[in-house]
C-alpha cells in the first residue's frame, strides 16, 4: 500500500509544518517578545506581564483564527470544485464575497453604531442570503443542480452585489473604511469573534471531512451515483451548505482572500492524489499553513505596520493559478 | 420467466412524450437487445427501466414488484446500469472506479471488507484490467476506459447488468472481446443482460431475446429468428436487407435504402 504510507506522511509532514509556522506567528511580530516569555504565557495562567498579556489576547487568537480561517476557506475551494467538476472554482462563485461584502457597507452605511462583532454576524448573514439565492436560481429551471447554471448565476449576483456595494460605498464615502476588508487580513481577529465563530468553524470543517469519502463520487454522473444508490443532488446541498458556513464565516472575517481556496485543494491533489478521503485533510492542513505563515510575514515586512495579507497571499497564488490554468487547458 | 415487464408505460422529458404506451417484457437469466435508429428511443427507455426516469403513466415490475416503490440502495443491489454517456472521471485511477461499484453494499465511513475486495478482483479480472489497476482513466484508449466503466458496473454483482451502447467508439477486436464479456457473464454468472446495440449481426449472435423499437414504439419482440427478418428490418430502419443463416443465427449479409418502385 504505497498510496497509505505517502498519506500518512503528508499528513504528518503538514501538522509538524503548520504547529511550526503557528509557534513561529505567536513568538515573532511588531513587539519583541522574548521565547521564554511566550512559553510562559502559554503554560503558566498565572503570568500576567505585558508581554503575556499580548501573547494571550492578541497574538493567540490571530494564529488560531489563521489556521481555522485557513482550513475554512481551502476545505470549501475543494467542496466547490468537486461539486461544480470545475477546477477553477471556489466559494467565490457562490457568492460568498459579495453577500458579505455587501452587507458590510450597508451595516457601515446605515448602521456605524453597530460594534466589529456585530458587523461580521451580519456579513455571515449577507453570505448566506447570497449563496441561497444562487442556489434557488440554479434549482429553479430543473429539479436538479445544474453545475454550469450555478457557476453563470454565481457570476450575476455576485457582479450584481458587488455593483451595489461600490456605488453605495462611492456615494456614502466609505472606501476608507472598507479597504481593510477589500485587501482581507487577520488584524481584526478577536477573542470575542472567535468565541461563537470559531466552534462554527470548527463544526464546518468536521462535517467537510465527514463529506470527504463521498465527494469522489462527484466524479460521476447523476445518472452513475443513483445507479450506485446514492443522491449526488443531496451530496451537492449537502457540500454547499458546508461551504456557505465555512467561507460565509471567514470572509466575514477577514475579507476576500482568492487564492487559499483556488490553489490549496490543486496543491493537495499534485502529493497526495485526487481520491477526497486523502486530499480533503492534506487540504485543510495546507490551507491552515499557508494562512499562518501568509499573516506571518504580513506582520513582518514593515514593522508595526501591516502589509496587507491578501496581497501576500495572491503575490503567492497568481503564479500557481496562471501555470495550473494552462496546464488544464492544455489537458482538455 | 419474466424479470422486468412494463405495463403500458408512458415516457417523457419535460412535456415531450419519447415513449407511448408500452408494453415489453425481459426474461430472467437471457441476455436482452434494444435495437432501433437513433433517437428511437432507446436510451430513455433504458433509463426508465433503470429507474434513473420517472415513466408519466404506467408501471414496471421487477420481479413482479413496481420499480417505484423499490429504494434506490435496495435497486443497487439488484441492477447495476451502465448509462450511455458517462463522466469522463479523469482523474481517478482504474482500481477506484471499479470500488464505486461496491458502494451499494457500504455503510456510510466505513472501509472496503473482504468481500468487497474479493468481487473488486474478480470485477478486474473479468474485464482483464489488473495489469491496468493503479493507472488514472485519463492514461487509458477508448476502449480500455470502457472496460474500467463495465468493471464498475461487474463489481456491483447484481443480478441485472444494464449496458447501453456498451461497444460504441471501439474496434472490431475490442467489440468483440466486450461482448464476449457479456455472453461470459451471462452463461457463466448467471446474469441476465439488458443492452442497446447498433451493431445487428452483434446483437443477432449475441442476444436470446430482441426487442425492435422504432419512434418509442415496439415493432418486434421474441427470440433473434422472430425479429431478424428482412420484413421487420424494412420496417424499422427503411432498409432492404439481405439475411444469411450461419449455424442457425440470421446475419445480415448486406443492405441497401428501401425504395418504393424496386418492389414493382
Ligand atoms: N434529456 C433529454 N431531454 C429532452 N429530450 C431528450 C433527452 N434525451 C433524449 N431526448 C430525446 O428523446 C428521443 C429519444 O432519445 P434516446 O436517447 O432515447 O434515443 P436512442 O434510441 O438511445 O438513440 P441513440 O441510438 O442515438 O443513442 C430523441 O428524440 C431525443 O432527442
Ligand atoms: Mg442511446
Amino acid at each position: 500500500m504505497k498510496n497509505t504510507t505517502k498519506f500518512t506522511s503528508a499528513l504528518l509532514c503538514c501538522s509538524i509544518l503548520l504547529i511550526f509556522v503557528m509557534l513561529l506567528s505567536l513568538r515573532f511580530g511588531a513587539d519583541h517578545i522574548a521565547t521564554a516569555t511566550v512559553w510562559s504565557a502559554l503554560t503558566n495562567p498565572h503570568a500576567s506581564g505585558l508581554d503575556q498579556q499580548i501573547i494571550r489576547s492578541i497574538r493567540l487568537p490571530r494564529v488560531l483564527g489563521a489556521a481555522l480561517i485557513g482550513a475554512a476557506l481551502a476545505g470549501s475551494g475543494a467542496l466547490m470544485q468537486g461539486v461544480t467538476r470545475n477546477p477553477l472554482a471556489d466559494s467565490g462563485l457562490l457568492g460568498i464575497n459579495a453577500g458579505a461584502g455587501l452587507m458590510l457597507t450597508l451595516c457601515l452605511a446605515f448602521f456605524p453604531k453597530l460594534t466589529t462583532v456585530q458587523t461580521t454576524w451580519w456579513a455571515v448573514v449577507g453570505a448566506a442570503i447570497s449563496a441561497c439565492l444562487i442556489f434557488c436560481i440554479s434549482t429553479a429551471r430543473n429539479v436538479q443542480l445544474n453545475p454550469s447554471t450555478l457557476v453563470l448565476a454565481g457570476i450575476a449576483i455576485s457582479t450584481l452585489f458587488t455593483a451595489l456595494s461600490e456605488g453605495l460605498a462611492l456615494v456614502l464615502q466609505l472606501k476608507q473604511d472598507l479597504a481593510f476588508w477589500c485587501f482581507g487580513g487577520l488584524g481584526a481577529v478577536s477573542w470575542s469573534q472567535l468565541k461563537y465563530l470559531g466552534p462554527a468553524l470548527i463544526i464546518g470543517l468536521v462535517l467537510t471531512l465527514l463529506l470527504s469519502s463521498q465527494l469522489n463520487l462527484a466524479y460521476l454522473t447523476d445518472d452513475n451515483a443513483k445507479s450506485l444508490g446514492k443522491s449526488l443532488p443531496l451530496l451537492r446541498g449537502l457540500a454547499l451548505g458546508c461551504v456557505i458556513i465555512l467561507s460565509g464565516i471567514s470572509v466575514a472575517l477577514v475579507g476576500t482572500i482568492t487564492f487559499v481556496g483556488l490553489m490549496i485543494p490543486h496543491m493537495s491533489r499534485w502529493i497526495v492524489g485526487s481520491d477526497y478521503r486523502r486530499s480533503l485533510p492534506v487540504t485543510l492542513l495546507l490551507g491552515a499553513t499557508l494562512t499562518v505563515s501568509a499573516d506571518l510575514i504580513a506582520r513582518l515586512v514593515n514593522p508595526p505596520h501591516e502589509t496587507p495579507f491578501g496581497i501576500i497571499i495572491s503575490l503567492i497564488g497568481v503564479p500557481c493559478f496562471i501555470y495550473l490554468a494552462r496546464k488544464e487547458s492544455t489537458h482538455a | 420467466m419474466n424479470l422486468i415487464e412494463t405495463q403500458a408505460v408512458s415516457i417523457g422529458y419535460a412535456d415531450k412524450t419519447i415513449i407511448d404506451n408500452l408494453s415489453i417484457n425481459i426474461p430472467q437469466g437471457q441476455i436482452t437487445t434494444l435495437i432501433g435508429p437513433s433517437g428511437s428511443g432507446k436510451s430513455t427507455l433504458i433509463r426508465a427501466l433503470a429507474h434513473l426516469l420517472k415513466p408519466t403513466t404506467g408501471v414496471i415490475l421487477l420481479d413482479q414488484e413496481n420499480i417505484q416503490a423499490i429504494k434506490t440502495k435496495t435497486l443497487a443491489k439488484k441492477m447495476a446500469v451502465l448509462p450511455q454517456t458517462n463522466q469522463t472521471a479523469n482523474d481517478l485511477s482504474v482500481e477506484e472506479l471499479v470500488s464505486f461499484g461496491r458502494l451499494p453494499y457500504r455503510r456510510p465511513l466505513a472501509g472496503l471488507t473482504t468481500t468487497d475486495h474479493e468481487k473488486i478482483e474478480w470485477a478486474l479480472t473479468q474485464a482483464s484490467l489488473q495489469a491496468l489497476r493503479h493507472r488514472t482513466l485519463s492514461t487509458l484508449s477508448g476502449g480500455q476506459r470502457q472496460r474500467a466503466w463495465i468493471a464498475m458496473a461487474i463489481a456491483q454483482d447484481t443480478e441485472t447488468i444494464i449496458l447501453d451502447e456498451p461497444t460504441t467508439y471501439l474496434d472490431l477486436t475490442h467489440q468483440l472481446d466486450v461482448m464476449l464479456l457479456v455472453k461470459r457473464l451471462n452463461e457463466q454468472s448467471h446474469r441476465t443482460i439488458i443492452m442497446a446495440l447498433h451493431d445487428l449481426n452483434h446483437a443477432a449472435r449475441f442476444s436470446d431475446h430482441l426487442i425492435a423499437i422504432k419512434k418509442g414504439q415496439v415493432k418486434a419482440q421474441g427470440s433473434v429468428k422472430d425479429v431478424m427478418t428482412a420484413e421487420n428490418l424494412k420496417a424499422i430502419f427503411n432498409i432492404n436487407a439481405t439475411l444469411v443463416d450461419y449455424q442457425g443465427t440470421p446475419l445480415i449479409l448486406t443492405y441497401d435504402h428501401y425504395q418504393e418502385d424496386q418492389q414493382s
